[in-house]
């Protein structure tokens, strides 16, 4: 590997004399382009970490580098400006446009203002916020989850190598949240930004991180790992427990519906004679078949029962497909789905809807056991 | 009815003496808003996160106030003589609290998450100051500035007891002749242009108000 972008050293942070040490003694690095989360039970030092790496606390002892360089005595303002900062409560400027909020730091470096303006609209765009609409709005016109969107823009305004992110999304709600983070991961995947990110949140951490750091009491390094090592091989009871009973839950958000083994049953296509169905249904060992239109689309369940009980054309008869699965959607997705389909089972499809097999507990769980 | 007509016959018989009144009056606001504002604000801003100095400053602006206002025009005779001075410094001292109490509330109330994310984002705390804490707390130091200077404006009617003029003076001299002609009329003349100008400093004040107050915090 090469120079890490951020390395701490033995770095600790003491609040007067007689008190434990918020801090003790860390050693930590974060490779360049990667997220490494920060997570542990609340008290455990991981916020007060992630503001001595941008100076917001001054170290008791200790050496920080960025980019191999010493920063425990530039000036800290200067060194901010480098560094994108965002915090749960956002701390958009109330008295200012949501432009003047995002030009904040480039007008800081003194950038002239056709690059501010143009900079001010490509942020907006990164963050899916249409820039005339909300240029000129001011941030209590906003609601919580486009704040925070207004703030990743407004930190990553000067195109920072360094991202610190203080638990982004803690104060949103679960449905915004989780869209704001599928977003923010699909940027990072464009972006390729040094971020730590602080969360409490374990299910957050495992979603976000390349890698994640557990800390306990005085920012103690339980376990740092990927998300996969840590999930199969805790490190002792502490993360354990941390972890928390559904280990094995938690990780299906970590595999794709592409890595499983699609199962396969019979397909008609519509239209299709009922004794035909009928046929097809009986030679094959499953107990449901899928209808597909023309497009080659999955419209319908269809079972032996359906296709006795009604005198009705076919497409009509048995339980329509509602949920589509895609590979890219996670196994936790995919058990959702399975969990409150009739039949046990979700069909696969590709992004144009088009059908490619099925998904099933067996499947899922063959999956989970060869990674055991 | 009758009284007004001659309230107004007394008011435009001596055309001169009203306006010069009025413009003395007029200073004492004015000179007094600034020079106590800039002196409030900044002591706000420097005692406000050393808990002792800002209790202190505090008790101390409390107790000009609680001062009796004839007593606070006569005692700094003896050091600065009579006419404006005195009354210059009674009322600069009167106007302090109203100033320095919403300083420090409106500076206090800032949403530590914006401070948290200014500083984050490197701003010096100079900048931090002028750019953040202040636009923030001023609509709440204005408000301190309006209730200082409906203050000013009805103290600076004992200002004529130290020989410093002002819309006092009628006030003074209609006390002095009553019950003898146009005392009364002397009188309601002071009070009243009191009110005015009061009126017309609030509007000010007002117009101020919006025109230097972000939308994003009005």
């Amino acid at each position: 590997m090469s120079e890490p972008l951020i390395r701490l050293e033995s770095v600790s942070k003491s609040y007067g004399s007689g008190a434990e040490p918020a801090v003790k003694k860390l050693t930590l690095e974060v490779e360049k382009g990667e997220v490494l989360v920060l997570v542990g039970p609340s008290g455990c030092g991981k916020s007060t970490t992630l503001r001595l790496i941008n100076r917001l606390i001054e170290p008791t002892s200790g050496k920080i580098f960025l980019n191999g360089e010493d920063v425990t005595d530039v000036d800290p303002s200067e060194l901010r400006r480098k560094i994108g900062y965002v915090i749960q409560q956002v701390g958009l400027f109330p008295h200012r446009t949501i432009a003047e909020n995002i030009a904040t730091v480039p007008r800081l470096l003194g950038w002239d203002k056709a690059k501010i303006e143009s900079r001010i609209d490509e942020m907006l765009e990164l963050v899916s916020m249409d820039p005339e609409t909300y240029r000129d709005r001011y941030p209590k016109e906003l609601s919580g989850g486009q704040a925070q969107r207004v703030g990743v823009a407004r930190a990553l305004a000067a195109d920072p190598d360094v991202l610190l992110m203080d638990e982004p999304f803690g104060a949103i709600d679960p449905i915004t949240r989780d869209r704001l983070q599928n977003e923010f991961l699909r940027l990072q995947q464009e972006l390729k930004k040094t971020i730590v990110f602080v969360t409490h949140d374990i299910d957050e951490a495992i979603k976000m991180g390349n890698r994640i750091a557990i800390l306990r009491e005085g920012s103690e390094i339980a376990q740092l790992d990927t998300p996969e090592a840590i999930l199969s091989h805790p490190a002792d009871e502490f993360v354990e427990s941390f972890l928390g009973s559904g280990a094995i839950l938690k990780g299906l958000t970590l595999k794709k519906v592409r890595d499983i083994d699609l199962h396969q049953v019979p397909t008609l296509t519509a239209p299709v004679a009922r004794d035909q169905a009928l046929q097809a249904l009986q030679d094959s060992p499953d107990q449901v078949a899928v209808l597909l239109d023309d497009k080659e689309q999955p419209t319908r369940w269809i079972d032996e029962k359906a296709l006795n009980r009604t005198s009705q054309p076919i497409e009509k008869s048995g339980r329509p497909v509602t949920v589509n699965l895609q590979p890219e959607d996670t196994l936790q997705d995919a058990l959702t789905t399975m969990l409150q389909s009739s039949v046990g089972m979700a069909v696969v499809t590709d992004r144009k809807g088009k059908y490619l097999g099925c998904c099933t507990i067996e499947s899922l769980a063959k999956l989970i056991m060869s990674e055991g | 009815m009758d009284f007004l007509l001659s309230l107004l016959e007394f008011a435009f018989g001596r055309q001169e003496q009203v306006l010069e009144a009025l413009a003395q009056h007029a200073g004492y606001v004015v000179s007094v808003l600034v020079t106590a504002g800039v002196f409030a604000i900044v002591t706000g801003i420097v005692t406000r996160r050393n808990q002792l100095a800002r209790e202190l400053a505090l008790s101390i602006a409390s107790v000009f106030l609680t001062i009796p206002s004839l007593a606070l025009f006569v005692i700094f005779i003896p050091l600065v003589g009579l006419g404006f001075a005195p009354s210059f410094i009674a009322l600069f001292l009167y106007s302090l609290l109203p100033i320095l109490r919403n300083t420090i509330t409106g500076l206090d109330g800032i949403d530590p998450g914006v401070l948290e994310s200014a500083k984050g984002m490197g701003l010096s705390p100079l900048q931090v100051l002028l750019r953040v804490e202040l636009p923030l707390a001023w609509p709440v130091i204005l408000a301190g500035i309006r209730v200082s200077s409906m203050l000013i404006v009805g103290i600076a009617a004992i200002a004529t007891l130290v020989a410093g003029g002002g819309l006092g003076d009628f006030i003074k001299s209609g006390l002095a002749r009553l019950p003898l002609p146009n005392s009364l009329e002397a009188i309601w003349l002071g009070t009243i242009l009191c009110l005015l100008l009061a009126l017309v400093i609030d509007l000010i004040l007002q117009a101020a108000r919006l025109a230097t107050i972000s939308k994003g915090i009005r």
